[in-house]
């Protein structure tokens, strides 16, 4: 299953970090944030849960940048 | 400016001038050293906390933490050398100056290209008992007749069933001359209605109209990272541990050496070697390079959306700048697809008669070349005045018109019926008209080259592309006669859809290396090649899902001129990638190595850094001004 959601983050580097540790929270399949358009798309596995990963997804993102958002 | 940003520019301007200010003032240096640190910390005290943030987190080396150490550190050779804190405070001012500049760049050519493609419709109007009420386009099932006024754009795609108009369709395809329609015409969501009320029959659903369709795929277009991206990925990754590594190096090893071997010319001091390695830390960040490239990408993408060309990601961006070859498909790429009456010879009727008699006898067949009779006659055709319709398939019909005996077809028909008739030099299909046996000429069928096809070729051709190839399923004299007229390398003809992929393959295998195989298909059953080829495009495809879904590139018109310019487009837009690549990393490495030899300073250090961004960004804005390409 495949998701996109909004997010906010001031710089470039700070989104590719996002996206490094959006990718490895487990559930998440794959995962591609777009600076540019400020969104994150996100592939699920099949037996994930999207609202619980996407909860670690923000907490391990808030871990690289403390001021970035996830709009879910 | 959004109100962060406006806090931010507050917070450097009152650093800023309290920082100039102590400059030329003269005071005790615990006085001048607590005012440095009320400019240092109005500055950046932001930057200090998210450092702080990132150790607890377990991330060390972020920019946040190097700026801190860096502009610290330069606090503390303050403190211990020179009594000097200018050089700490401006550290932290410009950085956070390059940083509200980057956010409000990004902030602003983001806007700047999402309007550019504010094609999205917010309403639908439906006539209720007499009166317009606007409803969400979601909500419109297919089969609603809806209204669209002059100066609104068309929310879903349809068929107009009511009303003369003309459509500005420059938000899809870039073309600026408006075009007209009347009843029965089909149109697309998302071109803006011009003169007069429409009745509109919806055809699809909003989900699935042209205008969503774009916008789905504009908006993911970025999602694809190109070869590039991912090497300012990579490269970012270890650059910063790489130069904070060679910092401490440089902090610790060459004042022990030096002191060591005592070499007395060279500077022992251990302060200055930490100066160095702060001067290190600053030049550190990678953030230039991180923003420029993909912004450069997203600009272009953007730019050329406007000219009608949609560029599925910034990968295709890469490999069309690399197109060696391109393959075209013929019909309905470089020709019109629509067979037409070129010219009737031999005649012995007024050769409107013998259109009309042709025209006719076909009026029961859905066979093209019956349609384009029919066209070219123009005129309704009353079916009383025809009769006894005979099909001779491959051959032609014979039929009784108004009495008479007219006999429609190909060769092999005046053959099988005895009716001598004359041959025809002209490429094209012949379609031999005779009445009660006698033969009364013949009338020739093409498919007609698109107005612009010659000169889109040579234009593919100044672009820098190496050889054009054409695949066609139509006969070698028709194919070598469009090549010729158009100035076409290569040619092979009676190609089924699977031999053309088996030819794509082939130049796939002897293109030189590093180039990349582009083929051009009107994407109505050429998917398969669109997606073997190395950039698939697709023209034409307004309102054809199949195409956009397995095309790279979709030309919104179906202009082969837009062929070259997607061509130029994606050549400045990597020249700029690549200017900004060089340009960055050249100058980071020119301030490193100068810093190590002691030549350059801190504020050297801070152009580097910041001006170096600033002037990335900018270049990758070029990337977005197409239109003269």
């Amino acid at each position: 299953m495949k998701k996109s959601y909004k997010i906010e983050v001031d710089c470039a580097n700070c989104a590719n970090l996002m996206e490094e540790a959006a990718n490895k929270v487990p559930g998440v399949k794959h995962c591609v944030v777009n600076f540019m358009t400020l969104k994150m798309n996100v592939e699920f596995e099949p037996d994930a849960d999207p609202k619980r990963v996407m909860q670690e997804v923000r907490a391990a993102c808030r871990k690289v940048e403390s001021d970035c958002e996830i709009f879910l | 400016m959004t109100a962060k940003q406006k806090r931010m520019a507050l917070r450097i301007a009152l650093a800023f001038v309290l920082m100039v200010g102590l400059h030329f003032v003269n005071l005790p240096l615990y006085a001048t050293f607590s005012l440095y640190l009320i400019a240092y910390l109005t500055a950046g005290y932001d930057i200090l906390l998210k450092a702080a943030a990132g150790i607890k987190n377990g991330r060390v080396f972020d920019e946040n933490f190097l700026m801190g150490v860096a502009s610290l550190g330069a606090i503390a050779v303050g403190l211990y050398r020179t009594g000097e804190f200018t050089e700490a405070v401006a550290v932290m001012v410009f950085y956070q100056v390059g940083e509200l500049f980057q956010s409000v760049a990004v902030g602003r050519s983001r806007r700047n290209i999402s309007a550019l493609m504010d094609i999205r419709p917010d309403y639908a109007n439906i006539e209720r008992e007499g009166s317009l009420v606007r409803v969400d386009p979601d909500e419109v099932a297919v089969n609603t007749v809806i209204v669209v006024n002059p100066g609104e754009k068309v929310p879903i795609d349809g068929e107009v069933i009511e009303g003369n108009s003309s459509l500005d369709t420059a938000a899809l395809t870039g073309e600026s001359v408006p075009r007209d329609i009347a009843p029965g015409q089909s149109v697309i969501s998302g071109s803006i209605n011009l003169s007069a009320p429409l009745k509109i029959r919806t055809t699809k659903e909003f989900g699935d109209s042209t205008v969503s369709k774009v916008l789905e795929l504009v908006e993911n277009a970025s999602s694809l990272k190109s070869r590039s991206e991912a090497f300012i990925s990579r490269f970012a990754r270890v650059y910063t541990p790489i130069v904070c590594a060679l910092a401490l190096f440089l902090a610790v090893v060459p004042p022990l050496v030096i002191k060591a071997l005592g070499i007395s010319f060279l500077p022992g001091d251990f302060s200055e070697w930490i100066y160095r390695a702060l001067i290190f830390l600053v030049i550190s960040c990678p953030c230039a390079l991180v923003i420029s490239i993909p912004l450069s990408f997203f600009a272009g993408i953007g730019g050329a959306s406007r000219e009608g060309v949609l560029v599925k990601g910034s990968v295709f961006m890469e490999s069309l700048a690399k197109t060696c070859y391109v393959m075209f498909d013929k019909t309905g790429t470089l020709t019109k697809g629509v067979f037409e009456v070129i010219a009737v010879h031999h005649s012995k009727v007024a050769e409107e008669e013998l259109i009309r008699l042709a025209a006719f006898a076909e009026c029961a067949s859905s066979h093209p070349i019956s349609k384009s009779l029919r066209h070219a006659y123009g005129k309704e055709i009353d079916h009383r005045q025809v009769s006894s319709i005979e099909e001779h398939a491959g051959c032609g019909v014979t039929a009784l018109v108004d009495g008479q005996q007219v006999a429609c077809g190909n060769d092999k028909l005046m053959r099988k019926l005895g009716i001598e008739y004359k041959s025809c030099h002209s490429v094209g299909t012949i379609v031999h008209v005779a009445v009660d046996g006698v033969y009364q000429g013949h009338i020739v069928i093409a498919d007609v080259l698109k107005e612009n096809a010659a000169k889109a070729v040579a234009a593919i051709k100044r672009a820098g592309v190496e050889r054009t190839v054409m695949l066609t399923g139509d006969d070698r004299r028709v194919a070598e006669d469009v090549c010729a007229k158009l100035g076409v390398d290569e040619c092979y003809a009676n190609l089924l859809p699977a031999d053309k992929v088996s030819k794509v393959e082939e130049y796939l295998k002897k293109k030189p290396a590093g180039g990349m195989v582009a083929f051009v298909g009107d994407g109505i059953n050429d998917a398969p090649v669109l997606s073997r080829a190395d950039i698939g495009i697709a023209m034409g495809a307004m309102g054809s899902d199949a195409a956009i879904e397995a095309a790279d590139i979709v030309l919104m018109d179906d202009d082969p001129g837009k062929i070259a310019k997607a061509i130029r487009i994606s050549r400045k837009c990597m020249g700029i990638v690549w200017q900004n690549i060089i340009f960055s990393i050249g100058i980071k490495v020119l301030c490193l190595v100068l810093g190590a030899v002691g030549i350059a300073n801190m504020w050297f250090a801070i152009f580097a850094d910041v001006g170096v961004m600033v002037l990335a960004v900018l270049n990758a804005i070029r990337a977005l001004f197409v239109k003269q390409l």
